[in-house]
């Protein structure tokens, strides 16, 4: 035996090595959700599953529209905003016979794109911080929100809405299948796509990939659009939980907060170009997954907040122990 | 290209300039810094758009709404600045841009065959296509830089200082394959700042000065001589200016300015020990990557873990960071690898950056001396000679000899004994290395004591009291006086053994 | 040889504080044709005190927007400036009577926490500063137990928020401008100020410059903690009372001042000016939004719809370009 490793085992080392942050918050989900299961009292019952799985689901899908622009260094602040306002819209729509709830899911989902290539253009042609044109954006479309629906409520087709939450095939939650369906359908192929590639390389260095000849402005543009229509996804999806609509301004910056901490807790870079949209899902359901164990550890629910923050702050920090292992000091500036 | 001109704001780039390649032939692009070679090259490959003139491909007009445009049309470029993604891997970087794919998405695996090829092509199997860029040294990155370029089959290939960061090895490597693909009847159009690469590689030179072209003539036709004449535009006699006469003997009372023992970091620095009297010029040598950097760095307190002993006028120092660099007797300054992130503040003025490094010698109470800090600043522009437009203006507009002359008087405003310069005059014209090299003899004669990383083999022997040879991290050789030619330092930077048995001149 | 005065980033900063200012008066000149009560000196002093709360809140966000970081940590450490206080005040003795510092301690230490996670454990501040929100949340739930306090402010507290001691100008006006002032000395005129815009141009280069960037980074957020919890006891002895999540409409607004006034969102750039005038800007925006009965829905169509417009027009990054 040499000492150097085989080929095999070297491509092995470096897949690890580029997954290493989805790959851990798999991990860190596994264990918490062990721990819920067996501390929970009802064990792991189809009812808690589904429950669990249709609040992780929203965020993971909100998350998933963040993921997109961080990875091209960018950041969407009106995701809450989009979630409410697709939720607001639902709640309008997705009334009456079969064909009129599809046509209500396709103008929702449209709406989802058009706020997102709205963002996307301001941010691409009009040459803004994405920061701080998507906190406007966000403001514009909360106000649609509430324009479409100034107080709770509206109608909603209940087959329809209990059919995405519920289960199927003996306890498989329908909102995880409608996750993997979108990971399948759009995630995956636009991860291989030129396009999908083109946002990571945008991601790591903008100037490199201009020069390369990389499609910097579609790159970006299709990128915002996508996470518009994430979002959408998850109004959609909240609608389908609560029957109605509410242009819940708290709501938005909750869910807006919750998933830049979602693609971090995921493994993806804030500064962009590594990362993706699996961790993000588990990053999701990590941060989700908090709140039911100090439900299932019987915490005081007023002291649940303060928790929820502290293992946040505990978990962004774990990465710090990388600085115990730099030796170039210079590398830790920017 | 004909008729080129480009403005930047007021500042003339290209006035009318002009350059044409011939298929089959390697055309050496020569100049200055500033003389507008990067923004001629920059222009062919679509990064710039001019605003007057044309460029032509084999007598069709191209209009080249940018880079992609440019490589669709078979020209590729290797810029200065390096177009690497440093998160994505090496094979997602070699084929960014138009990669093998099978229904519409990227095949990996095509593409991975890609980049083996293309990085076997250039002799650089060592490098692993899943690897990330960013793990990479600066020299494979470059490697890395060219195989990209190679695998998208151009027709012109433009590289912009291409080979700077490259081993010896290496750079005879990539120049087979450029031989190769000129005789393949690629055009190949490159910049470099050593002269032995242009005599070596080139079969035609153009010469620019001021945004003009100045003379296209065959190789091998004109002198060296002649061809800085033409690119600095008057009398020259020697790169190397002649060295002040030093003092001859230093009195053994006085301790060495800096004094290094037995200096060892993570396994890439081995017991190091030296000793730089005030007054001395001392050379860092050897292939690039063997530690050369990593020692400046460590005695400028940049590194962590570093054990061994430290003394400057004799004190035992310890530099656990470059604030305790600051010292009785004016301390240590470093003059960084990479002055456009490590020595500037690009956006911020050029009066800025030249004080910002003294900026507490002119506060008083806590608040800035204005008037104290602009007399500084003022003096330390006509010492240097810093040809600033707008010395208000943000120091991006500088070009790179006038950038580093920034980087140096920030230092200099601190009036350090000791100076580390770390490969101060890569990427710098010739008229400004000179002004550069009678800086350091004005320095030396002034008694500070610097210690010269360059991976100019020329420069070591032109500037250097000694000059040590790095190799894995620990000195090999110390080369003193005649013995400092270029046949020793090279075959020292490999650790020949047989280094010992090349005699040097005859000792005087 | 210095004939070409005029830098470029000079001339960028004044055409975003000249685009501010004419945004104003348009908005001035609007207003005062919709009902002439609004060029009165009565509104438009009570405008600059709502005002002043949002410029002391802005001017912390600033500090931390020119290293190129970004505090999210604000709306709660607002509310947690206006609880301390008014918790404080409720006891006899030493600690009423020092409300007021005792609650800008508070805010100066979640700083810290913000300040030691970005600058030593190089965390990201968006993440870093979520996270303390997060967690000065939950302090004040737990300390609340989730009831509104019933805590008042202090007289000093209402004093600086509502009186008007000198010239009839509000002093909550006062201490803004103490504030501003001193803020400018320390940007323009101190090494800490110059460090400030060098980290945001170049973390490297200021290690590289012997100078401590962790310092400067733990200090600045430091201050925006500081400058938060203070806007939060002036708030709380505007309204008399402190309430949860009272500190939650300043964010977004704040750092739309900071970005309009010409503040570069990436660092390095923007000068306190700009930030007044974008914190007036803000200020009157919602006002006339207000005053003109534009129902909630349509407010923040145009608030975002402003915002955006202003930027296109003068806030543009650079292109990509070489």
């Amino acid at each position: 035996m040499t000492g150097a490793p085989g080929p095999r085992a070297q491509d092995a080392r470096y897949w690890l090595a580029s997954h290493r942050g989805p790959l851990l918050a798999a991990a860190l989900f596994v264990v918490m959700f062990g721990v819920f299961v067996t501390e929970h009292p009802a064990g792991l019952s189809a009812d808690v599953v589904n429950t669990a799985a249709n609040k992780g689901v929203l965020l993971a899908f909100v998350a998933i529209a963040q993921t997109l622009p961080v990875l091209t260094s960018g950041l969407d602040l009106s995701v809450g905003s989009v979630f409410v306002m697709a939720n607001c819209l639902a709640s309008t729509l997705i009334a009456g016979t079969p064909s009129q709830v599809a046509l209500g899911v396709a103008i929702v989902l449209a709406s989802g794109l058009a706020c997102g290539a709205l963002n996307g253009l301001i941010v691409v042609f009009g040459r803004l911080q994405p920061i701080i044109a998507t906190l406007a954006t966000g403001a514009i479309y909360y106000g649609i929100a509430l324009w479409l629906r100034p107080a709770p409520g509206g109608e909603v087709n209940e087959d329809f809405a209990d059919f995405m939450t519920g289960s199927v095939g003996g306890g498989i939650p329908f909102s995880i299948v409608v996750l993997v369906a979108a990971i399948v359908v759009v995630w995956i192929p636009y991860r291989r796509s030129v396009l999908g590639r083109a946002a990571y390389a945008v991601g790591s260095s903008e100037q490199a990939a201009y020069m390369s000849g990389v499609p910097v402005a579609r790159a970006k543009l299709v990128a915002y659009v996508l996470a518009g229509l994430f979002a959408a996804i998850a109004g959609l999806m909240l609608t389908c939980l609560t029957y109605s609509g509410e242009a819940n301004a708290l709501l938005g910056g909750s869910y807006t907060l919750s998933s830049i901490a979602a693609v971090v807790v995921g493994g993806t870079s804030l500064y962009g170009g590594s990362g993706g949209a699996i961790g993000t899902i588990f990053g999701a359901f990590v941060l989700r997954t908090i709140g039911d164990l100090l439900f299932v550890f019987d915490i005081d629910p007023l002291s649940q907040p303060l928790f929820l923050g502290i293992v946040l702050l505990v978990a962004v920090s774990l990465g710090s122990f990388r600085l115990l292992k730099v030796k170039k000091r210079l590398d830790l500036y920017r | 290209m004909a008729g080129i001109s480009k403005r930047y704001g007021g500042v003339r780039a290209l006035e009318d300039a002009r350059l044409e390649c011939a298929r089959g032939r390697i055309h050496a692009v020569l100049g200055e810094n500033g003389a507008g070679k990067s923004t001629l090259l920059k222009i062919a490959a679509g990064v710039v758009k001019p605003d007057a003139g044309t460029v032509e491909l084999a007598g069709q007009p191209l209009v080249l709404a940018g880079p992609a445009a440019a490589s669709r049309a078979g020209i590729v470029s290797v810029f200065q600045e390096l177009s690497l993604l440093p998160d994505l891997s090496v094979a997602d970087n070699i084929g960014i841009v138009d990669p093998p794919r099978r229904w519409g998405l990227i095949d990996r695996r095509a593409q991975r065959r890609l980049a083996e090829q293309a990085l076997a092509r250039v002799g650089a199997e060592d490098i692993h296509p899943l690897a990330q860029v960013r793990d990479l040294p600066l020299s494979r990155r470059q490697m890395v830089e060219i195989a990209k370029a190679l695998a998208r089959d151009p027709k012109v290939l433009l590289l912009d200082e291409a080979t700077s960061a490259l081993t010896a090895a290496d750079v005879a490597r990539v120049f087979d394959v450029l031989r190769r693909l000129r005789d393949d009847g690629l055009a190949i159009v490159f910049i470099s700042h050593r002269m032995p690469e242009i005599a070596e590689l080139a079969d035609d030179c153009s010469v620019y000065r001021n945004g003009c072209h100045v003379a296209s003539f065959v190789a091998g036709t004109k002198t060296p001589g002649e061809i800085i004449e033409m690119m600095i535009g008057r009398e020259h006699t020697s790169v190397f200016p002649p060295r002040p006469p030093r003092p001859t003997i230093d009195p053994p009372a006085e301790p060495p300015a800096l004094e290094v023992r037995q200096l060892s970091w993570a396994g890439r620095l081995e017991d190091i020990s030296f000793a730089i009297r005030p007054g001395e010029v001392v050379g860092l040598g050897g292939l690039d990557g063997q530690g050369q950097r990593e020692l400046l760095l460590a005695l400028f307190g940049a590194l962590t873990g570093v054990t061994g002993s430290v003394a400057v006028n004799g004190q035992a120092v310890t530099l656990s960071s470059p604030e305790r660099t600051r010292l009785p007797g004016g301390g240590i300054a470093l003059i960084p690898e990479d002055r456009k992130t490590e020595g500037l503040m690009l956006a911020m003025s050029v009066r800025d950056n030249l004080s910002f490094a003294a900026i507490d010698q002119f506060s008083r109470f806590g608040l800035v001396d204005r008037r104290a800090e602009e007399a500084a600043i003022d003096a330390m522009i006509r010492l240097l000679g810093i040809r600033a437009d707008g010395i208000d203006g943000p120091v991006a507009a500088l070009s790179g000899g006038n950038q580093q002359k920034v980087v140096i008087g920030k230092w200099l405003m601190t009036r350090p004994q000791i100076i580390l310069l770390n490969d101060p005059t890569r990427g710098i014209d010739v008229g400004t290395k000179q002004e550069l090299y009678r800086l350091l003899h004005a320095l030396a004669a002034d008694r500070a004591a610097l210690l010269l990383y360059s991976t100019d083999y020329a420069e070591l022997i032109g500037c250097c009291d000694r000059v040590l040879i790095l190799y894995d991290g620990a000195i090999v050789r110390v080369l003193e006086g005649d013995a400092m030619t270029e046949r020793n330092i090279v075959a020292a930077a490999h650790n020949l053994a047989a280094a010992a048995s090349v005699p040097g001149e005859p000792p005087a | 040889m210095n004939a070409m005065k005029p830098a470029r980033g000079f001339a960028k900063l004044d055409r975003a504080l000249l685009a501010a200012i004419g945004c104003i008066v348009v908005l001035l000149v609007g207003g005062a044709l919709y009902d002439s009560n609004f060029l009165s000196a009565d509104y438009l002093l009570q405008q600059l005190q709502v005002a002043a709360f949002l410029g002391i809140v802005a001017t912390g966000v600033m500090l931390v927007v020119l290293l190129g970081h970004i505090d999210l940590s604000i709306p709660w450490v607002v509310t947690i400036g206006g609880m301390m206080s008014t918790a404080a005040a409720g006891h006899d003795g030493p600690i009423g009577s020092l409300a007021i510092p005792f609650a800008v301690a508070c805010g100066l230490g979640i700083g810290v926490v913000n300040g030691i996670g970005v600058a030593y454990l190089r965390v990201p501040s968006m993440i870093f500063t979520l996270a303390t929100n997060a967690i000065a949340q939950g302090l004040m739930v737990v300390h609340t137990s989730g009831f509104a306090p019933q805590d008042h402010a202090t007289p000093a507290m209402h004093f600086l928020a509502v009186e008007r001691s000198i010239l009839g100008v509000p002093n909550a006006v006062w201490v803004w401008a103490a504030i501003g002032a001193s803020t400018v000395v320390v940007l323009r005129r101190t090494p800490f100020g110059r460090r400030i815009y060098a980290i945001g141009n170049s973390e490297r280069a200021v290690f590289l410059s012997r100078a401590n960037v962790r310092r400067v980074v733990l200090a600045c957020f430091a201050l925006s903690g500081a400058c938060s919890a203070f806007a939060g006891v002036l708030l709380a002895g505007y309204s008399t009372k402190a309430y949860q999540a009272m500190g939650d409409p300043y964010l977004l607004p704040a750092i739309a001042a900071v970005v309009l006034g010409g503040t570069s969102i990436l660092g390095g750039r923007g000068g306190y000016l700009g930030t007044v005038a974008g914190v007036v800007l803000v200020t009157l925006l919602q006002s006339i939004l207000s005053i003109v009965q534009m129902p909630e829905a349509g407010r923040q169509v145009i608030y975002g719809t402003v915002i955006i417009v202003m930027l296109l027009v003068y806030g543009r990054g650079a292109k990509v370009v070489s």
